[in-house]
């Protein structure tokens, strides 16, 4: 499975998916989020392979 | 998804723009659109200083970064509200002078409200009864300080971090009460209309807050990831989530709204009638900056009462 952290959540997806799929799976926005793994931004059309785990920066603030 | 420089794997791909870049590219693409926006709106030139306000987010340190980089005089203001909530002053403190710490010859001004004035920006909220609207008492502290420390150290300049979105949903939300005096004064630039009152600029003004998010990881800066805990269920938050949606499903929408008001601005396509004029203005009495209220200004009545109750 692939471990999906976004604040202080975290989820399960399956492997196979596309880490924009994830992210929309989860009710986000591509547009609002940075996804990192392994400590390096990776671009939404990343598949996701079983084992990984994948931090999503919100990049939105107030202001 | 590949690097369309080098062909090495992208680390962002930017839709709006039809670009995928690596780490190295995109640094270098990010630090030259900066540059490309300051000349292009004649923001400032290498001779001239500028104070950069750095709260610790993502924002306003990326851009001092940038303006270091770029060989910019930039000198940076930190101004400590003493917002106690989740520790958010002391940790966006930290989070300045780690900046500092990691850029050597950068010179920080540190502002603390509570010893200079007495009181931080949440207890000045409670005791002047504006503690339902202590985000506008915050900007006007903000904006006190900032004229003050930039004209007491000769800057040609204050640099906010305000980035696209942050514009595009001051926009929408102008746009969506037809606030005309506040369309008028829009734009990358706010000229100063007074020897106390500093020029205004926003060099980011044309990068999406997602490219500035990136910047800041990829460069290694580590800044204030939580949000403010007054900003929490804020206007600009609803706005900048509405139009992330509309960007989701047509890319470059917010860019495009932001650059077609500026030039629709600049070629009088529209216009804002009466609203340009500028007030009277008087030196307060108490701190001298300018001010169109009797006597004080804005600022130093919210001290001054506070003073006269013996609170």
């Amino acid at each position: 499975m692939v471990k999906i952290i976004y604040r202080d959540k975290e989820w399960e997806v399956k492997p196979g998916i596309t880490v924009k799929k994830a992210i929309k799976e989860a009710g986000l926005l591509v547009e609002a989020v940075l996804p990192i793994k392994d400590g390096k931004l990776i671009t939404e059309d990343t598949v996701l392979k079983d084992g990984d785990v994948v931090k999503l920066i919100a990049v939105i603030s107030g202001g | 998804m590949k690097c369309r420089k080098c062909g090495e794997k992208a680390v962002i791909n930017m839709r709006h723009h039809k670009l995928a870049l690596c780490q190295k590219h995109y640094l270098e693409w990010f630090i030259g659109q900066v540059d490309k926006t300051i000349k292009r709106y004649r923001m400032f030139r290498k001779k001239d200083k500028i104070l950069v306000a750095v709260s610790g987010g993502k924002d306003s340190l990326s851009l001092w970064d940038v303006l270091l980089r770029l060989g910019y005089k930039a000198d940076g203001l930190y101004i400590n509200l003493g917002i106690e909530g989740g520790n958010y002053s002391d940790i966006s403190l930290e989070k300045v002078e780690k900046f500092v710490a990691q850029h050597p010859g950068a010179h920080l001004h540190i502002v603390d409200i509570k010893t200079l004035y007495g009181r931080s920006v949440p207890e000045l909220a409670r005791e002047s009864h504006r503690g339902k609207r202590i985000c506008a008492l915050c900007g006007l502290v903000k904006r006190h300080e900032m004229n003050r420390v930039a004209y007491e150290g000769g800057y040609y300049a204050i640099a906010t971090g305000h980035n696209l979105d942050d514009e595009v949903a001051v926009l929408f939300g102008n746009t969506l009460r037809w606030q005309t005096g506040y369309l008028a004064r829009q734009a990358p630039v706010l000229p100063s209309t007074h020897p106390m009152l500093a020029r205004k600029v926003k060099p980011f003004c044309r990068m999406y807050e997602r490219e500035t998010a990136a910047y800041a990881i990829l460069q290694g800066i580590d800044y204030i990831y939580e949000e403010c805990p007054y900003a929490v269920g804020s206007t600009s938050i609803l706005y900048k989530n509405l139009l992330n949606e509309l960007e989701e499903q047509s890319p470059g929408s917010k860019l495009s709204f932001y650059l077609s008001f500026l030039q629709a601005k600049e070629n009088e396509q529209i216009c804002f009638m009466g609203e340009e004029a500028s007030p009277e203005l008087h030196p307060c009495e108490k701190c001298g900056q300018p001010t169109t209220a009797p006597r004080y200004c804005a600022f130093c009545r919210v001290i001054y009462k506070l003073r006269e109750n013996g609170i």
